[in-house]
C-alpha cells in the first residue's frame, strides 16, 4: 500500500477498494513503527488525521470527492497549522500553537488530503543536515548513521521510508532539493512567488519558497496543482494563472536544449555523483534532447552572497521572537532588556544565533554598503548569468549536491563546510528560479540527485522532463530495504 | 576582518542575545570563518551593477484603503506569555 503513487491511491479510494480511514491508519501504523528510529516527525496528529479521513470517506459516499481526497500527507513543521503545535523545530516555539492555517495548509486541506503530522527540520530551516533541530537529528532511511539533508530532512526521511505518500517542504538555499537528493526523492522548489508564503514561518523572505517532496514527478505535479496560486495575503505572491501540471507530463523531449554549466562539474564534486549525473544526461540525449556546455561565470559568488542576504533577512524576521507576544519567555526577567536577551538566548540554538549575529552585523551602521548592498549586486550578476544561459538553452542540469549523504556529526563543528553542501542549489534561490532534484542512481548504496533548473514559471516543463526520465528509469522506485 | 570576543559581545547585544563567556571564543572563530567565505564577494567589481532586491523585480502590491481584517485580539493574545486587560505585559520600563 505504501509504495503506491497518489494516482494509484486515488483510484483505490474512488473504486471503494480501500477507505481513507484504512489508508490513514496504515500510514499512522508505519509512523508508530518506524519514527523512533528516524525521528522524522515532531508531531503526529492521530486523532485529527482519523477525523479528516472519516470526513473524506463521507465525501466518497456523497460522490463529492476530488482527485486527492482522502490521501494522507505530512507538513514540514514550518507551516502554521491552526490548533496544532507549529514549532519550526525550535525551543522558541516548542509550545506555540498557531492561531491560523498557512495558505498552503488551507489549500491542501481543501483538496481533502489528510494531515498525518508535522515533520522535523533544521531549526527555523537553518541547516543542511537536520542536525540543528531542537528535537534532535533526523536519520537517513538509506543509512541511519547518516543525515537526511536539510532543512526539510524530516519530510525527506518520512517520504523516503514511505511513512507518508508525500510531504511539503520549503527551500531557501536548497532545503527541498538537497534532502531530496540525499533521500532519493523528487523535490521541486518553484519560482519565487508561485506558492503563497502566508503562514510559512519566514527565514529569508526574498528567498523562501514552498514545494512538494514526492516519490515521483507525477505526484509532485498533482501536489503543485493544489499548492500553487495567487494569494492576496502574501505581498510577494505572483498573480498568474496556474496550469494543470499533470497535462504536459508526457510531452516529448525531442528538441529539448539542455545546458551543462562547467562550474557545476568542478572541484569538490564527488566523482561517483558526477558519473551518475553524466549517465542521466545521456538518457536525456536518447529521449531526443541536445546537450550544450555553458558557463555561469559568477557561480562562485553564490554561497558568499547567500550568507549575507539570508542572515540579514533572518535577523530581521526573527526579531519578532522576543518573549512578549508568543513563544518562549524567560522566567522572572529583571527588566525589558533582560526579558528580550534571555528569552532569545534560551529559545534559539547555536546555528540560529550565529546567523542572527551575521545578519545583525552586516546590517549595522557603516557595514551595509560593504555587505548587504554588495551582496544584492552580486545577486544581480548571478541572475544575469542564468538569463544569458536561457537564451541558448531551455533548462540547466547538474548535480543537486556535491556528495551523497554524509555522516551524522561529520560537519556539525564546521559551519562553512556545512554551507558548501548547498553550493549547487543556492544560486537558484538567489535568482528566484524554479529548481528540481530527481533520483539519478546510487553511489555505494546511497542516493544521488540530478538537478534541473528552469526559467521563471517553467515548473510544468521541469515536471515533464522529470516524468519522461522516470518512464525510462526506475531509480525513483527504489526504497530503502529496512522500510520496504 | 578579525572579530574578537568584544566584537562578538557587541554584535550579540545589538541582536538582543547573550553569549556565555565560555562560548564567545567559539562564536568568534565561527563568525570569522563565515566572514572569510563572505569576503569572496569583494574581489568582484560591482560598481555598475544595480542591486537586486526581488528576484522578479516586482514592486509591492497596493490594495484599496479599506478595512479587511477583523479584530482577533482575544485569539492572538491567547498564545501570549502574559497579558492583562487586552495588553501584553512586560517588566516595568518607566519608574
Amino acid at each position: 500500500m505504501q509504495n503506491k503513487t497518489l494516482t494509484e491511491l486515488s483510484e483505490l479510494l474512488h473504486k471503494g477498494e480501500t477507505t481513507s480511514v484504512e489508508l490513514t491508519r496504515h500510514f499512522l501504523d508505519r509512523i508508530n513503527t518506524h519514527n523512533t528510529q528516524l525521528n522524522a516527525f515532531i508531531s503526529v496528529c492521530e486523532v485529527s488525521a482519523l477525523a479528516q479521513a472519516a470526513a473524506a470517506d463521507k465525501q466518497f459516499e456523497n460522490k463529492t470527492a476530488g482527485k486527492l481526497t482522502g490521501i494522507p500527507m505530512a507538513h514540514k513543521d514550518i507551516f502554521c497549522t491552526k490548533g496544532v503545535r507549529t514549532s519550526c523545530a525550535s525551543k522558541m516555539l516548542d509550545r506555540f500553537v498557531a492561531p491560523y492555517d498557512a495558505t498552503v495548509v488551507e489549500k491542501i486541506a481543501a483538496s481533502g488530503m489528510v494531515m498525518l503530522g508535522k515533520t522535523n527540520m533544521d531549526e527555523f530551516a537553518m541547516g543542511s543536515s537536520n542536525e540543528t533541530s531542537f528535537y534532535g537529528p533526523v536519520k537517513n532511511p538509506w543509512d541511519t548513521d547518516r543525515v537526511p539533508g536539510g532543512s526539510s530532512g524530516g519530510s525527506a526521511a518520512a517520504v523516503a521510508a514511505r511513512l507518508t505518500p508525500i510531504a511539503t517542504g520549503t527551500d531557501t538555499g536548497g532545503s527541498i532539493r538537497q534532502p531530496s537528493s540525499l533521500c532519493n526523492l523528487t523535490g521541486l522548489k518553484p519560482t519565487y512567488g508561485r506558492i503563497s508564503r502566508y503562514g510559512m514561518i519566514a527565514f529569508a523572505s526574498s528567498l523562501d519558497q514552498a514545494g512538494p517532496m514526492a516519490a515521483n514527478a507525477e505526484d509532485a505535479a498533482l501536489m503543485m496543482n493544489v499548492m500553487s496560486g495567487f494569494d492576496e495575503r502574501d505581498s510577494t505572491s505572483v498573480d498568474r494563472e496556474v496550469p494543470d501540471y499533470t497535462a504536459t507530463l508526457n510531452n516529448s523531449l525531442e528538441g529539448l536544449r539542455i545546458g551543462l554549466p562547467k562550474e557545476f562539474f568542478g572541484e569538490g564534486l564527488d566523482p561517483q555523483v558526477a558519473a551518475n549525473v553524466e549517465t542521466a544526461i545521456r538518457a536525456f540525449e536518447k529521449l531526443g534532447a541536445s546537450i550544450k556546455q555553458i558557463s555561469l561565470p559568477n557561480s562562485h559568488l553564490a554561497v558568499s552572497t547567500y550568507y549575507v542576504v539570508a542572515p540579514a533577512e533572518c535577523s530581521s524576521n526573527l526579531s519578532r521572537m522576543d518573549g512578549v507576544r508568543f513563544g518562549h519567555r524567560a522566567e522572572n526577567p529583571t527588566d525589558l532588556l533582560d526579558l528580550y536577551q534571555r528569552s532569545r538566548s534560551e529559545g534559539f540554538g547555536a546555528e540560529v544565533k550565529r546567523r542572527i549575529m551575521i545578519g545583525t552585523y552586516v546590517l549595522s551602521a557603516g557595514y551595509y554598503d560593504a555587505y548587504y548592498l554588495k551582496a544584492q549586486q552580486c545577486r544581480r550578476l548571478i541572475s544575469n548569468d542564468f538569463q544569458r544561459a536561457f537564451q541558448e538553452v531551455d533548462v540547466i542540469m547538474g548535480p543537486t549536491a556535491p556528495t551523497t549523504a554524509f555522516r551524522l556529526g561529520e560537519k556539525t563543528n564546521d559551519p562553512v563546510a556545512m554551507y558548501l553542501a548547498d553550493i549547487y542549489t543556492i544560486s537558484t534561490n538567489l535568482a528566484g528560479l524554479p529548481g528540481m532534484s530527481i533520483p539519478a542512481g546510487f553511489a555505494e548504496g546511497l542516493p544521488t540527485g540530478l538537478q534541473i533548473i528552469g526559467n521563471y514559471f517553467d515548473e510544468a516543463r521541469l515536471l515533464n522532463i522529470a516524468h519522461r526520465y522516470q518512464q525510462v528509469t526506475d531509480w525513483h522506485k527504489q526504497i530503502p530495504r529496512a522500510f520496504a | 576582518m578579525n572579530l574578537d570576543k568584544s566584537d562578538v559581545e557587541k554584535i550579540a547585544h545589538l541582536a538582543r542575545l547573550t553569549i556565555d563567556d565560555a562560548d564567545t571564543a567559539d562564536y568568534a572563530h565561527d563568525l570569522n570563518n563565515i566572514f572569510q567565505l563572505v569576503e569572496q564577494m569583494s574581489a568582484t567589481d560591482t560598481a555598475e551593477v544595480s542591486p537586486m532586491a526581488h528576484p522578479l523585480d516586482a514592486h509591492q502590491r497596493l490594495r484599496p484603503d479599506v478595512v479587511t481584517e477583523q479584530d482577533q485580539r482575544v485569539l492572538f493574545q491567547s498564545i501570549a506569555p502574559e497579558t492583562e486587560a487586552g495588553v501584553y505585559l512586560v517588566p516595568k520600563v518607566i519608574e
